[in-house]
């Protein structure tokens, strides 16, 4: 009998239509139904050399899970996932397996790849209606681990280490844990009850979590070497970049993290019954391309403005945010100005902001990032009204860690410097993401995560013969 | 959860906290904060730390009740926890033998300068302190302001106790030879402390608490200019040279929300009531 062709087209992910979503926080991306996920699942052709498996940062056995799911075993399609990946929810969501799995996928050759990534977040999501098993755990080593970070980095290695039967206590400076996937994706693409139950998974694992504590100023890390055997570092990006323009500190400019700490972590968007306000706007300004810009972008659209735009200073094709959100974002209403870069802001006399100068750019020669060098054309300068500006340009590792560590070897940006383990220049001493990387993505953090978390065991079993050979001398 | 072990009200709708925070406390330097946050629904906000007993495992922390947080934190009572206590955050004041250090502290924020002054006179400084409110029945910390300092002024802004205005600091400063200023208290006061001292050439610091959100160098809410450069009070303050401070900026960034912690007041004060 002749196998069935493979239909060339995904099952398509069903969505709030856009008129409707830009003016709530739920979810735009409803998720799969059994159905729609069994009929997905049939597309993979389960190859044996499984290339998508090599696109993962975390390997996860991508071809097994499928097939679980087509054998209606939605829950070992999950416990599979978690094999590898502790956080098969949010990656299935905030992943860019466009650029990653789905990139290798076989289907990918004759149509659209098939959708690794929404059959993750559907067995995911499964799985937390319907109850989650515990993984057994190795033996107890007696080894106690420090985790500084609660988020995608930090939040990895605690579940590889203490499955690896370590103590591992976790760190987190905010009063939640989730790192940026709590303070910095907004509720619409990363509901948060569903980062708490993550979080919650880690904690039944038997993770101690540790919420307001902010390592350097409460315990430095050389006080927490005294406790315990190892310590990963995981603190995340910090301090916002600004761009050094005239008006950048006037009332009504906010740094994206800023703006974006208030409306997820804070809740804003339920002010006042959520105590910490936000300014709305009504014509926004969001200045950057990234994934950061997006969020922003789309979150003022739901606070209600008339206009929001986004300021680029290259062209779409160079926009470091993924072409779904880029897209999500225009649906909604999102204007794009790209090869704009604005100048100056002006402000009124209550030092509010009222208008932004711009200049037009145009594309020059590659830079280092291989990307084309924008420059500014003479003359092309205009304003544009704005009463809310985000500036969505970066930011840097934060400094508290290294101003209080002595000895940690770091970058002249402020990162950490490490070898691909993870490895400090302290021994003992570990760290991933962002704080290590500069921003980067939440699965390239917990793939950091994941090879410290080897790393750290080794170091802690070696340890541990070395003394257990001293102890027999 | 962090408990309250002790509330003692020093003026009204201004009051002294005592909280259970026993490895806060072992940290904790004078010119440091923490960020509280009362409830599931609540708001960060920045308090500076008015005293640490790492015996105890307390910290202290004074709170004037002026907007929606401000006065549901002022109506907790002994006993009572909050749900969030974040710190020690920002840097340690310089505390250092200047010879004689003036400090000045206005409203609620002459408890934490209380804290420095006893850092001072502990290094061996002669601290000369001046309480300032804005009538009598706000002055706070006399008494602890006499025991630590080796000399105390008086100031209310309608001259309803000691000295009326900041004027009578034109002499002090001509007549007495001051190696370091210390300012903490409303920014107005702040800014014009330091437009004073700089025309004398004496080292000023001022002690700034901007809008913050997380406390810890992520948002950037509390950028200040100082010397023409960017700065976060939470990771590079709260102390700054207040003749570099551009108080202007810092006093319209503070107005930011005032539209919004009215309503946030009212909504609050309603749901009290009901």
């Amino acid at each position: 009998m002749p196998k069935p062709k493979i239909r060339k087209e995904a099952v398509p992910m069903p969505k709030q239509p856009p008129k409707e979503r830009a003016d709530n926080f739920r979810e735009v991306a409803i998720g799969y139904s059994e159905e729609q996920a069994l009929a997905e699942a049939e597309r993979c052709l389960q190859c044996r050399e499984a290339p998508c498996v090599k696109g993962c940062p975390v390997e996860v056995d991508i071809p097994t899970f499928i097939k679980l799911i087509r054998e209606r075993r939605f829950g070992e399609a999950a416990m599979k996932i978690k094999e590898k990946n502790s956080l098969p929810a949010v990656c299935g969501r905030v992943c860019p397996q466009e650029e990653q799995c789905q990139a290798k996928c076989t289907v990918g050759r004759i149509g659209e790849p098939t959708s690794i990534g929404r059959l993750e977040r559907f067995v995911a999501d499964w799985e937390r209606q319907h109850g989650c098993e515990i993984p057994q755990k190795c033996p107890t080593t007696g080894k106690k681990v420090a985790i500084v970070g609660a988020g995608p980095a930090g939040l990895t290695v605690a579940a590889d280490l203490i499955k690896l039967g370590h103590e591992v206590t976790i760190f987190e400076a905010l009063h939640k844990p989730g790192g940026v996937l709590t303070y910095g994706i907004p509720e619409f693409r990363l509901p948060k009850k569903i980062v708490e139950a993550e979080a919650e998974y880690i904690e039944k694992l038997g993770v101690t979590l540790k919420t307001n504590a902010l390592i350097g100023r409460l315990y430095t890390i050389a006080e927490l070497l005294r406790q315990f055997d190892a310590v990963f570092i995981g603190s995340g990006a910090g301090p916002p970049t600004f761009m050094g323009i005239p008006g950048e500190n006037l009332c009504g400019i906010y740094s994206a993290n800023e703006y974006l700490i208030r409306v997820n972590l804070m809740r804003s968007y339920d002010f006042p019954k959520a105590g910490t306000p936000i300014c709305g706007g009504e014509e926004v300004a969001v200045v950057g391309g990234g994934n950061v810009a997006m969020d922003s972008a789309r979150c003022a659209l739901r606070l209600g403005a008339k206009d929001v735009k986004i300021v680029y200073r290259r062209s779409r094709e160079e926009m470091p945010a993924r072409i779904e959100e880029i897209e999500n974002a225009e649906e909604e209403g999102i204007r794009f100005e790209f090869l704009t870069s604005p100048k100056r802001f002006i402000g009124n006399e209550r030092r509010r902001v009222k208008a932004m100068e711009c200049v037009r750019m145009r594309l020059g020669e590659p830079d280092d990032s291989g990307r084309r060098r924008p420059v500014p054309i003479e003359g092309s300068n205009f304003m544009v009204d704005v009463d809310i500006v985000i500036m969505a340009v970066g930011r840097t590792p934060n400094p508290i860690i290294k101003q209080t560590t002595e000895g940690l070897e770091t970058t002249k940006w402020g990162g950490i410097v490490t070898d691909e383990d993870g490895k400090t220049s302290i021994e003992g001493v570990y760290a991933g993401g962002d704080i290590v990387t500069g921003e980067s993505t939440v699965i390239s953090a917990m793939g950091a995560g994941r090879r410290a978390a080897r790393a750290i065991h080794e170091f802690l079993m070696k340890k541990e013969t070395c003394a257990r050979k001293k102890r027999n001398v | 959860m962090y408990k309250i072990l002790a509330k003692r009200e020093l003026a009204p709708h201004i009051n002294l906290f005592e909280f259970s925070a026993g490895e806060v406390s072992a940290k904790t330097k004078p010119g440091q904060f923490v960020i509280l946050r009362i409830d599931e629904d609540g708001e960060r906000i920045p308090l500076t730390i008015a005293d640490a007993d790492p015996g105890k495992g307390t910290i202290a922390v004074a709170c004037h009740g002026v907007g929606k947080t401000t006065t549901q934190l002022g109506r907790l009572k002994e006993g009572d926890f909050v749900l969030d206590l974040l710190g020690p955050l920002g840097k340690p004041a310089r505390i250092e033998k200047f010879g004689t250090v003036l400090c000045v502290g206005g409203g609620v924020m002459v408890a934490p300068l209380h804290f420095q002054a006893k850092a001072f006179r502990e290094a061996g400084n002669n601290v000369i302190g001046i309480v300032g409110a804005t009538t009598r029945d706000h002055l706070i910390f006399l008494e602890e302001m006499e025991n630590t300092c080796n000399h105390l002024l008086v100031a209310t802004d309608d001259g309803t106790k000691g000295h009326k205005g900041m004027d009578f600091l034109k002499d002090l400063i001509k007549e007495t030879k001051i190696d370091r200023v210390v300012a903490e208290g409303p920014v107005v006061m702040m800014k014009a402390v330091s437009d004073l001292t700089r025309q004398h050439g004496i080292p000023t610091m001022v002690n700034l608490i901007p809008i913050m959100v997380d406390g810890m160098g992520m948002c950037g809410a509390c950028r200040v200019t100082v010397d023409g450069k960017t700065l976060f009070a939470c990771v590079d303050g709260l102390e700054f040279d207040g003749h570099q401070v551009d108080f202007d900026e810092l006093l319209a960034r503070l107005k930011v929300y005032t539209p919004q912690e009215k309503l946030a007041y009212v909504f609050s004060e309603q749901g009290e009531r009901n």
